[in-house]
């Protein structure tokens, strides 16, 4: 009997694979928006569970992957001051910028620290009155908020040392434009859970009414993965275009209403460029003028500043479902995890770095 | 990025009420935790957390379901090595 609990997911797995398998006739192409999905995907082998007419394609949707260029050389740029303290979640501490990285930084003298959440980098700028804090306020509408309450609590508690370097995006955007692109291939999407615990789902109803194409929103276990495949795949099959939600536990139709306000107390939707894939009309958000004093682009008159992306890494088209990392020429030979030519090797969620670990 | 882990509420401080704040256990290390979010949120409550917030409320089930997924599929990923090597 314990043995039977144990595995009981492990039965769930297969069963659902059975079932997937059932219904399919057609071949599909299905993306699943999300890094941490795609992280799973790879790490626990879940296309073997799948069957061959399935193709899974790797979405925009890790942050570190997406963040332009020119975000990281301005991140350099203002972590090499001699007044700066630099805080950053972990996972940019080695995304290449046009000349180095922010590890390299810090090798170099820069004080650069890794902090866990948005609220350490505001203690420290407490704690360093005489120190510029900057926080690199990257990520999707799941983090969007709490780098906001954090300018909301640098200011409740009268910081005039904290500011963030802020660039946020936004998935329906992202969606809408791999839907329109003319080489477009996807025909179903896996929708991010955790964004739509923020934010709800209302956005994507009229996305798969105009696209004609499902959206299931769903997790990032292996179960949450596969449930979300079968619902897509259900959809598909019976020419069905609808949002459905397999992530009951998390995501509601209205998402977190008070998170929402908090983001857009601070923040404003703006036109954002990806890395990679270049500019996407009002898929960003920024700072709104009210909290200026915040702004690391305007503290460190960075606004203007405009950087070429390297043509050699083609992290855009396997973003945009267009390529699999593999078909990049550098793939594994120049760039590997400890020399990474692009964002995506870096990334634990990124899907060259994902394809490397699990799947050379 | 956008990755969330369970936890458990150990206490809450409300005594800045623009920014509460809960002690959170996650498998017995605390964290400090940002509840504004989630004004029914009390303690022994289990909340999903991202970057220093709670993004929701979860029942024990999920969150005790959410961890033994992950380590089952971990557990099946050796044995599934275990038979291919040998
Ligand atoms: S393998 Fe490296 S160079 Fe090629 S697309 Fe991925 S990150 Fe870019």
């Amino acid at each position: 009997m314990k043995y039977v609990d144990e595995f009981r997911n492990i039965e769930t797995v297969k069963n659902l694979s059975k079932k997937i398998k059932s219904v399919v006739k057609n071949s599909w192409t299905i993306m699943e928006i999300c890094g941490g999905q795609t992280h799973s995907i790879m790490k626990y082998s879940l296309q073997e569970f799948l069957p061959k007419q399935l193709t899974l394609v790797h979405g925009p949707g890790c942050p570190v992957c997406v963040t332009p260029l020119e975000v990281i050389d301005k991140a350099h740029f203002i972590a090499k001051q001699k007044d700066v303290i630099f805080a950053s979640f972990g996972d940019m501490l080695r995304v290449p910028g046009s000349k180095t990285d922010l590890l390299k930084v810090k090798a170099e003298g820069g004080d650069v620290r890794i902090v866990y959440s948005p609220f350490d980098a505001v203690n420290i700028a407490e704690q360093n009155p005489n120190k510029k804090v900057v926080f690199l306020a990257v990520g999707f509408e799941t983090t969007a908020p709490a780098n906001a309450m954090s300018v909301l609590e640098a200011k409740r508690r009268k910081l005039n040392n904290y500011s963030i370097l802020s660039s946020h995006v936004l998935v329906p955007p992202a969606m809408h434009a791999i839907l329109s692109s003319p080489k477009n291939l996807i025909q179903g999407f896996l929708a991010a859970g955790h964004v739509c615990t923020i934010m709800g789902y209302e956005e994507y109803f009229p996305i798969a009414k105009l696209y004609k194409t499902p959206i299931v929103i769903t997790g990032f276990e292996p179960v949450d993965i596969l449930k979300g495949i079968l619902a897509t795949v259900k959809q598909l099959e019976n020419n069905k275009f609808v949002v459905e939600n397999e992530y009951k536990r998390l995501a509601r139709k209205e998402g977190n209403i008070p998170a929402q306000k908090t983001m857009f107390e601070v923040f404003k939707i703006t036109d954002r460029s990806w890395r990679g894939i270049g500019e996407i009309a009002q898929s960003g958000l920024r700072i709104k003028d009210k909290y200026a004093e915040f702004d690391a682009d305007k503290i460190f008159k960075l606004e203007s500043f405009k950087v070429e992306e390297p043509k050699i890494c083609i992290s855009g088209e396997i973003m945009q479902g267009l390529k699999k990392p593999s078909q990049c020429p550098a793939f594994g030979k120049e760039c590997i995890p400890e020399n990474p030519l692009g964002a995506p090797m870096v990334s634990s969620e990124g899907a060259c770095s994902a394809y490397f670990r699990y799947k050379k | 990025m956008c990755l969330a882990v369970p936890g458990k509420i150990v206490s809450i401080d409300k005594s800045n009420p623009e920014f509460i704040v809960a002690k959170v256990s996650f498998g017995g290390a605390i964290k400090e935790i940002n509840i504004q979010w989630l004004p029914n949120a009390k303690v022994n409550d289990y909340i999903m957390a991202h970057v220093g917030t709670a993004l929701e409320i979860i029942s024990k089930e999920e969150a005790e379901a959410a961890i033994k997924t992950s380590n089952d599929f971990a557990e099946m990923q050796n044995r599934l090595d275990d038979e291919l090597i040998s």
